[in-house]
């Protein structure tokens, strides 16, 4: 009975959404709409995985393969039947953004993301203004194929610059050069300016915090709107690993690397970009929409070998959120898209505690963090204050002045920002006392039909 | 030629069943024209009774009449040696050669009946076997009392020593003298018993008899051709071994004449019968059904049973003067059957014999279940365990970080050991051993504190029990004598590593041309923990070591406490010498400064005594934790890796604000892993 209200009520609150969205595209208003119009439950965002990669770089542990022949029509196909799969299931109307990561999607035609965009136009909304970005590999090759992206659909480019030392390239196993990667930024500021992206790593081998700010320095001059900061991290399995691991290769010390992050934090403020979540900066507000929706911990839907997605399968009665998994071998995942419309190897129901775990884990990475109204949406009974504010160890990071829970919500400050997971321990401890435990339910679906 | 019956009745009225018997018969001839004869008794069960005559036939003719054995027939000995010199396999052969166990491929220890016997090679718990034996047209009553080769066991020793009047001192012919040799030769030395020294391993291809008996005539003024040269495994040689405790060792000064008196020599906890005590007859006669007393507890009891070892009980009529047995009363607690007691028949009262000392706890450590939930199993594993072993001492202990637990007390290091792995082995019992510490005792100067706790000494096994300076005239600390052998080229190494535990040289003498002997007076806290390994790795093995307790000196104690960010931290304050209190501080430093995680803040781990630090490491502060990249794909990884660490923050103790694991404590508390 009271199932059936909120399912009526909801299919109410989409249909105005559905209109707004119509008028105001992807813009940032939007999103704020829908923070106060309550449960999102049909729009989701869009994240295609496309596995290949033309060679291994040496830090890389995604789920990416060398592909050994073309197959680019075969992908495209599954691709989009998966998402056609995943958009029936989820009943989602609205595709507020799509976002084509890798792997390298740059190896893909644009072909393929005309198709894929197609199929979403067809299950559901996609307005022409919602943010579309492609993750492109600065070489030759991906810059002669911005234009045609765009033909397709693409309006936001993220340029995997990485770094802007051909030396660095090399030993990180890059196959691009810094001169390539400038020539790349150029054309895609030509074709989507205002909406072009630069990826840049720090903490590489031999990297020195001066080396570093002079690097920051010079792609500041060149880049758009948008820059995304990453530390080089150790990740086990692989080549870079084992170098390190073997003593071939030494990597900063963590009080560089941590100096590093501040210097930079410190020059884009200065440059006027804006620190939006933790690797995140933008000015003249280009920050990601798609990304951010999964800070806010907004539904997504993953397609493609080994992409997750977040979402309730409205399709099939489902009432909870699932944390789902898409089979990681890409020709294992295109067999299972070819006999049952998807490849989804793992859904968990994520109970209420979880659900509210993630919204604070990620919604804590934005500068902004985590306001009332966004946190009532997915906890109406109990609010922020109330779940945190009688903790002794909570009371201690407010006053030391780490963290801030104040009339706007709960957040970070510029400091303790840095110091988030040694926070979210307390935080999640706490949340679990207020909350009480609840069951967490795993399926595989090896060869159950939806 | 002569026989020597024996059975075993086994009086079960309602179960209708006789014992039957089988007799085994062997003969061997041996060069010297000796023989002996023995019977082996088999009883079966399920076999209906035929006749009340078989019955009785059977019960006249099995029974070993001990009132053929008068006290000049009776000889008591053990065996002492080093370990793997081969104790337990020449107890093996003389159990096999004089009929109690058969000859088989299998006997092997047959002595060591506890897994950890087995497996390290050692004895922990005396047994006793009699044997039958006969010797120039003259059967002998010997009685072998195997015991711990180890002078942690040293009171299991003395205990057995005090039953016999000779030794077999057992050196291994290729290795020599080690420092276990002396110790025993001298425990066996000072109760002035024979000591038959028996070269064994004659057979291996680097043994050196010769060289070995000339170390004996060295070090112990035991001429060389008083040494027997044997192979126990092989046999060879052994029966001149029987033929030397027959002709060398005197008979046990007691005389069948006297009024029964006995001696407790030790104690088993059985289940159905309660306890079992051992002892030695040293006067008149016992009989089944005889009411006797406990001298130390005035209690009476009637004798429900009684027998000789052989080395399974083997119940018989009586004991006689000069006997070993054991005799079961019906007494339900170890605590009952005080070792070193006198027994002596009701009505009869005699002098008390000197019985011994309680054997003192030298070592303590604390042992708390792993899992908290573990507690009552571990309790009673631990229960059941002492009922065995009567000289480990047990006192409730809790910690703030470890949870409810013990201290025990234990005679040594090895004893210690042997404790855990029995529980580990037998009770399947999960443990953290805390780093062990050893009994200091102060001499207080305040008339109050006297008066509290009547008495001027008192001894500190607790260290946050330890009195302050200012109402303390000294502080003593335990001491021991330490016997090392080794080959000399290790002599520089050994000498210095002894010099830095504080080690005192009291003596160094080479034994051969190759092997020094050097005497050490140590403080039993310098060797309790790592000392033993790092001897026998500097030496690639080579090195032996022992030692026997040195009573108490004077010594310069100080309390080291240990801070976390300025907030004392109980369960880490350690007693230290000073002069040690520095290198100790900042071991326990480092390794607290390698078990706490970075935090927020910055984190001064620093030793002090009373307010002065001594040593200092500081655990930075995290500068930065934030995962550098998290999308959609991460976050599964991500949320576990957080609640992860959220329910590890659960288990945190905090101390001030730093949190610090269960781990840190363990890691900084246990013992090292070797």
């Amino acid at each position: 009975m009271i199932q059936h209200t909120l399912r009526a009520s909801r299919r109410a609150v989409s249909a105005a959404l559905r209109r707004f969205s119509e008028t105001s595209g992807g813009e940032i208003t939007e999103e704020d709409g829908l923070e106060r119009t309550g449960s999102p439950a049909e729009q989701a965002s869009l994240y295609v995985h496309w596995p290949y990669c033309l060679r291994r770089c040496s830090y890389c542990n995604f789920n990416k393969y060398i592909s050994r022949e073309d197959n680019d029509h075969i992908m495209t196909e599954c691709i989009q039947r998966e998402t056609e799969t995943l958009l029936r299931l989820s009943q989602v109307s609205c595709i507020t953004s799509v976002f084509f990561g890798g792997g390298t999607p740059s190896l893909a035609h644009p072909s393929t993301i005309a198709a894929v965009l197609q199929t979403v136009s067809r299950w559901a909304r996609l307005s022409d203004k919602a943010e579309v970005t492609l993750e492109v590999n600065p070489t030759p090759v991906g810059k002669s194929k911005l234009e045609d992206y765009c033909r397709a659909g693409v309006n936001r480019f993220s340029i995997g610059v990485q770094s802007l030392q051909d030396e660095d390239l090399k030993i990180l196993g890059r196959d691009h050069s810094s001169h390539q990667a400038l020539q790349t930024v150029e054309e895609a500021r030509r074709l989507c300016p205002g909406r072009v992206s630069v990826d840049v790593m720090f903490g590489r081998p031999k990297q020195s915090v001066e080396s570093w700010e002079n690097e920051l320095s010079e792609l500041l001059r060149v880049c758009d709107d948008h820059v995304s900061l990453y530390q080089l991290t150790l990740e086990r399995g692989t080549r870079l690993f084992k170098q390190v691991l073997g003593g071939e290769v030494t990597v900063p010390a963590e009080d560089v690397t941590a100096e590093m992050y501040r210097c930079a934090r410190r020059t884009l403020q200065q440059r006027g970009f804006l620190q939006y979540e933790v690797s995140n900066f933008a000015r003249h507000k280009a920050a990601s929409h798609h990304n951010t929706s999964y800070w806010k911990g907004r539904q997504y839907i993953g397609v493609g070998p080994g992409a997750h997605g977040r979402f309730v399968p409205l399709g099939e009665g489902g009432v909870h959120r699932e944390a789902r998994t898409q089979t990681l071998e890409p020709d294992v995942w295109i067999r299972e898209v070819r006999q049952r419309g998807h490849g989804t190897r793992r859904r968990i129901q994520l109970g209420h505690l979880e659900l509210l775990e993630e919204v604070l884990v990620m919604g804590l990475r934005m500068t902004d963090g985590i306001n009332h109204e966004h946190w009532e949406m997915f906890s109406p009974h109990l609010g922020l204050r109330e779940v945190f504010g009688t903790s002794r160890e909570v009371q201690e990071l407010l006053q030391s002045g780490q963290l801030i829970l104040d009339d706007r919500g709960l957040r970070c400050s510029w400091d303790g920002l840095v110091l988030l997971d040694s926070m979210l321990p307390a935080l999640l401890v706490e949340l679990e006392r207020q909350i009480g435990p609840s069951l967490q339910r795993d399926h595989h679906t090896d060869g159950s039909p939806h | 030629m002569s026989f020597s019956l024996a059975t075993r009745w086994c009086d079960a009225p309602l179960m209708r069943r006789v014992l039957q018997f089988k007799g085994y018969r062997r003969k061997i001839q041996s060069c010297n024209n000796m023989t002996y004869t023995l019977f082996r008794h088999r009883w079966m069960k399920r076999l209906p009774v035929f006749s009340s005559g078989l019955k009785m036939a059977s019960t006249q003719t099995d029974t070993i009449d001990l009132s053929k054995f008068p006290v000049d027939r009776i000889r008591n000995f053990c065996i002492i040696a080093h370990i793997d010199h081969g104790k337990s396999t020449l107890a093996d052969r003389l159990l096999e050669m004089t009929g109690a166990i058969v000859k088989t491929q299998k006997n092997k220890q047959v002595l060591d009946k506890l897994q950890v016997e087995r497996e390290r090679g050692i004895t922990v718990k005396a047994q006793t076997a009699s044997l039958i034996y006969s010797h120039q047209g003259q059967q002998y009553l010997l009685n072998l009392i195997d015991t711990p080769g180890h002078v942690d066991f040293s009171y299991e020793v003395s205990r057995s020593i005090s039953a016999c009047q000779g030794v077999l001192l057992i050196v291994d012919a290729n290795q020599g003298i080690q420092a276990q040799t002396v110790a025993n030769f001298y425990l066996a030395f000072e109760a002035q018993l024979a000591i038959i020294p028996v070269i064994n391993k004659i057979d291996l291809k680097n043994a050196d008899p010769e060289r070995v008996a000339s170390q004996i005539e060295k070090v112990f003024d035991i001429p060389c051709n008083e040494c027997i040269r044997i192979s126990a495994k092989l046999g060879t040689n052994v029966e001149a071994v029987l033929q030397a405790v027959v002709d060398r060792i005197p008979p046990p000064v007691a005389s069948i004449d006297d009024p029964f008196k006995a001696l407790v020599f030790d104690s088993n906890f059985d289940h159905y019968r309660g306890v079992v005590a051992n002892i030695a007859v040293f006067g008149g006669r016992v009989r089944k059904g005889d009411r006797i007393v406990s001298a130390y507890l005035g209690k009476s009891y009637e004798v429900n049973e009684l027998g000789i070892l052989r080395p399974d009980e083997h119940p018989t009529q009586k004991l006689f003067a000069g006997q070993v047995g054991y005799m079961v009363t019906g007494m339900k607690d170890v605590k009952e059957a005080q070792i070193g007691d006198t027994l002596y028949l009701k009505e009869q009262p005699v002098e008390t014999l000197p019985g011994f000392k309680p054997a003192k706890a030298m070592v303590f450590a604390g042992m708390f279940p792993t899992d908290q939930s573990d507690y009552p199993g571990l309790r009673s594993a631990i229960e059941r365990l002492t009922l065995n072993d009567s000289s480990v001492t047990v006192q409730r202990d809790s910690s703030m970080a470890l949870g409810a637990g013990w201290r025990l007390g234990f005679l040594g290091l090895l004893h210690m050991e042997v404790f855990n792995q029995r529980l580990e082995q037998e009770y399947n019992a999960s443990v953290i051993v805390t780093a062990p510490t050893v009994p200091y005792k102060a001499v207080l100067s305040s008339p109050r504190l006297i008066k509290e706790h009547g008495s001027k000494e008192i001894t500190i096994v607790n260290p946050a029990q330890f009195p302050d300076r200012s109402v303390v005239s000294e502080y003593l600390e335990p001491m021991v004598l330490g016997t090392i052998l080794s080959p000399d080229s290790y002599t520089g190494k050994i000498m210095s590593l002894c010099l830095n535990r504080r080690g005192i040289q009291k003596n160094m003498v080479y034994i051969d041309d190759k092997r020094v002997m050097m005497k050490y007076l140590f403080p039993l806290n310098e060797i309790v923990v790592d000392f033993y390994d790092l001897l026998k790795s500097l030496s690639s093995g080579y090195a032996s070591f022992d030692y026997e307790n040195a009573g108490y000196q004077a010594a310069d104690l100080i309390k080291m406490n240990i801070l976390l960010n300025g907030q004392p931290v109980e369960e880490l304050i350690t007693i230290v010498h000073r002069g040690r209190a520095y290198s100790a501080g900042k071991a326990m430093c480092e390794r607290l400064q390698d078990s706490i995680p970075r935090q927020m803040f910055e984190i001064a781990v620093q030793a002090s005594i009373g307010s002065k630090v001594i040593a200092r490491e500081t655990i930075k502060a995290y500068r930065k934790n934030v995962l550098a990249k998290c999308y959609g794909g991460d976050i599964t990884r991500k949320m576990k890796l957080l609640k992860k660490q959220a329910e590890g923050k659960k288990k945190m103790r905090l101390i001030g604000n730093v949190e610090v694991p269960k781990d840190a404590f363990i890691n900084v508390l246990k013992r090292k892993d070797k």
